[in-house]
């Protein structure tokens, strides 16, 4: 298990590695630089030639890549030029809010998910089957940011229940916090919760029909204890995988949920940098969101393990 | 007893009410850019600055120079030398004196900062001097006219000498100014936070106790918000959604018109484009209905316009009037130069409007014989292809400035920053040099006249319109005034 994991931390180091040089390059693809857009409308040349200078852009790709990579080295993420502000205190400021966000939906996601992939399988072909597809079509169908503003317009604008917007930190008030991110944790969720009920039902299905949950069946196993202890385990391992990449998804920004709720996350971090060409801060988030990611996934690979040990010799 | 009881109590509420939290939520477009006057350059930092950071003048509703933190100016006769005297008595956010020195500190930052975006707006200052406590004299290389209407902006905003040279270029992160509040923290995209100063030197007029500056990019879920109480005030409400805010009982709509204009341009240096000859621009211009533009896309609520400024505006050049829309004169003139069927490719942003008013003009100029193509792309990038002249026509807005030296000398002068046409034509320099060269009205108006008398018939760009900006606020707040600069004067505002 050791060796397994030493492995996989070896190889993330140069994952990282070239995320960090691809979405450098894939960057200067992009007309105009920060001076550009940091001048904006009123375009002083000369203050657009101090910024060029000042931030290393009149410099080749290499050295400016070599820059910036010292940086990172030294643990500098370099400054947001458009928000005058450190890199790494943008990311550890964002980082917060947005894992609060991804580790809400995902519950959301699970809680409606799981139990409605196994009652689907289970009730095959029954009308709780039929119901529980249709509401995962649904799920798939309607777009985040309609949902977002329906929700909106219902729970604050008519019944006044929830706040609108805005992010209120849980050491402030976790009630608050909470109900600032209901909203949005469900428009999120929602839309996973159909693709993880789509999972849990095919898996479901290909173990409730093996052998194995037969015997047991015959060995007159209840059917509650036949569906949780023997069956589910088995058929948690494409779950895991599946919530692990839809939670690194949700890690790199949830951009229009974010932008309905205002909520203070990567997405809206990231789409402001993007079009402001503010560099620095598009790979300092790209860096953390990619290590997450990696993270993440070996999180999955051991949980796998966990669960299913026969994965543990691999 | 039961009297005394009575008293106490209403004593009491009258002392608890004017503490009361009391914080107006703003929303918003964008979220500014960094905190400081010298090196801001968003519309929206400027919101945050009318509550942060008085000016040396503001402007009046007639867009004259009013009294801020100057009270009294006096320009010498042959116009290079300006004396101003402070109030007396003001003080900044950490306490220093607003005084010549904090001035003379202030302009020359603007000046010389590494990075200043106000360098180009008060480039003619030659020096600044301290004459007494209160009295600065600034000596110009050559007259200009449009330096008080410069100080009713971020160019006037003076700092606190002691904190900007203790933050450096950290000073976005703790501006200290001498405005109705002081700054408190702020996290990007979420929230500014500033508070009521105490000792602002009109604290009476300050009612409001806390603003909360919020950025929320999109106008349905920015007026969602205000709907849902989340937020008192909002600005750049879409004009499409004005007729239903102004239904709505629960809410107020206030507007006014920008000072700024809508435009196409055209890059005139682009060899083998139709828009190169001067018939094929007129042409273009002739085939456009700019009311209906208005109509379809903004719901009438925009200002049709053919000058730098609107009609409404004192300094419109009246010779030239809003020219009527002929698709018979424009084909002649199609055929005239020999392009009956002129192929243009229109740059337009990729926002929620641009794009349909690109399709308006695209149908309404195809009546001519126009073919107009659209390009969408982002505002950065609208901007590096409009320096480098990778474009052929383009759908271009600018947000205004008091003065109409602001909204033509960097445009229309050769060689000028934002002269994206690249249109250079001796007429139209010695006009703006003459603009700028003295404060007479007379002379003043005759060299608008002169401009208009070039650039109206070379057209470097056709002027469309003028945005009305609009704001929606909750029924709470009492004593909105707008103002054509499009921000909010906090000064005589309330929030029950």
């Amino acid at each position: 298990m050791l060796r397994f994991l030493a492995h996989r931390l070896a190889l993330a180091v140069p994952t990282l590695v070239l995320a960090s040089m691809i979405i450098f390059a894939l960057q200067q693809l992009l007309p105009g630089d920060v001076a550009t857009a940091l001048t904006g409308e009123e375009r002083d040349p000369e203050v657009i030639a101090f910024i060029r200078q000042k931030y290393h852009l009149d410099q080749p790709l290499p050295v400016r890549y070599a820059y910036w990579a010292a940086g990172v080295l030294q643990g500098d993420l370099g400054v947001s030029v458009r928000l005058q502000k450190p890199v790494a205190e943008l990311v550890l400021e964002k980082l917060p809010v947005t894992l609060e966000l991804a580790c809400l939906a995902m519950l959301v996601a699970l809680a409606i998910g799981v139990p409605m992939g196994i009652l689907s399988a289970v009730k095959r072909g029954t009308w709780m089957d039929a119901a529980a597809n249709g509401i995962a079509l649904w799920g798939l169908s309607i777009p985040n940011f309609w949902l977002g503003i329906l929700l909106i317009l219902l729970f604050s604008v008519h019944l006044g229940w929830l706040p609108a917007s805005g992010y209120v930190s849980p050491g402030e008030s976790l009630v608050d916090n909470l109900r600032a991110m209901a909203m949005p944790a469900f428009v999120l969720g929602n839309a996973i919760a159909a693709v993880m009920m789509r999972h849990t039902r095919a898996a479901m299905l290909g173990v409730l029909g093996s052998d194995y949950v037969r015997t047991a069946r015959a060995k007159g196993v209840s059917p509650l204890r036949l569906v949780l202890r023997h069956a589910l385990p088995n058929a948690a391992i494409p779950i895991i995988t599946l919530g692990a990449l839809e939670f690194g998804q949700l890690l790199s920004g949830a951009v229009l949920t974010e932008q309905v709720f205002s909520v203070p996350g990567f997405g809206k971090l990231m789409v402001d940098a993007v079009f402001n060409r503010d560099f620095a801060t598009v790979q300092g988030v790209v860096i953390c969101t990619a290590a997450t990611y990696i993270a993440l996934n070996l999180a999955a690979d051991v949980l796998s393990a966990v669960v299913n040990p026969k994965l543990r010799r691999a | 007893m039961l009297r005394l009881a009575a008293a106490c109590l209403v004593a009491g509420l009258a002392l608890t009410a004017p503490l009361s939290a009391q914080t107006l939520r703003y929303g918003l477009m964008e979220d500014p850019d960094a905190l400081d006057p010298t090196l801001a350059r968003t519309f929206a930092s400027r919101m945050v600055f009318a509550a942060l950071c008085d000016k040396l003048v503001d402007i009046g509703p007639d867009l004259k120079p009013v009294p801020q933190l100057a009270t009294a100016w006096e320009l010498s006769p042959d116009e290079k030398t300006l004396t101003m005297t402070l109030r007396p008595g003001v003080r900044f956010h950490d306490g220093e004196p607003v005084n010549a020195a904090a001035a003379k500190f202030s302009i020359e930052r603007h000046l010389k900062l590494p990075g200043s975006q106000r360098r180009g707006e008060i480039a003619p200052i030659d020096s600044v001097e301290v004459v007494d406590d209160l009295t600065f004299r600034i000596t110009l290389k050559q007259p200009f006219a449009p330096l008080m209407a410069q100080f009713t902006d971020r160019a006037g905003m003076l700092v606190s000498p002691k904190a900007a040279e203790r933050l450096g270029d950290k000073f976005a992160t703790g501006p200290v100014c001498a405005g109705p509040f002081r700054f408190v923290e702020r996290v990007p995209q979420d929230r500014i936070v500033v508070e009521r100063f105490p000792d602002y030197w009109n604290k009476d007029q300050i009612q409001i106790q806390r603003i909360e500056f919020r950025p929320i990019p999109d106008t349905t879920v920015r007026l969602t918000n205000l709907r849902a109480g989340q937020l008192d005030l909002l600005e750049r409400l879409a004009p499409t959604d004005a007729p239903q805010v102004a239904r709505d009982a629960k809410l107020k709509l206030a507007s006014t018109y920008e000072l700024g204009f809508q435009s196409v341009l055209f890059n005139l240096g682009r060899a083998g484009s139709p828009v190169a000859d001067p018939r094929v621009r007129a042409a273009f211009e002739l085939s456009l209905d700019r009311a209906a533009i208005s109509q379809v896309v903004f719901n009438g609520e925009f200002l049709p316009g053919n000058q730098w400024v609107s009609p409404k505006h004192p300094d419109y050049v009246k010779e030239y009037p809003l020219p009527k829309r002929d698709v018979a004169k424009a084909k002649a003139l199609l055929a005239e130069a020999g392009q009956p069927k002129p192929q243009i490719t229109l740059m337009v942003y990729a926002n929620s409007e641009a794009p349909q008013v690109g399709q308006v003009i695209q149908a309404m100029t195809k009546e001519a014989g126009f073919d107009v193509k659209l390009q969408a792309t982002d505002f950065t990038t609208a901007l590096d292809l409009a320096d480098k002249g990778q474009y052929e026509a383009y759908l271009y807005n600018w947000s205004g400035r008091p003065d109409p030296d602001g909204n033509t000398f960097s445009f229309l002068s050769c060689k000028a920053p934002l002269n994206y046409p690249r249109y250079c034509s001796e007429g139209a320099d010695a006009a703006l040099q003459a603009e700028r060269g003295s404060v007479d009205p007379e002379k003043r108006k005759a060299a608008w006249k002169a401009l208009a008398d070039k650039v109206l018939t070379d057209r470097p760009g056709v002027y469309l319109m003028h945005r009305k900006l609009l704001w929606a606020y909750s029924p709470k707040i009492s004593g909105f005034v707008p103002y054509p600069d499009g921000l909010v004067r906090f000064t005589g505002l309330k929030l029950d």
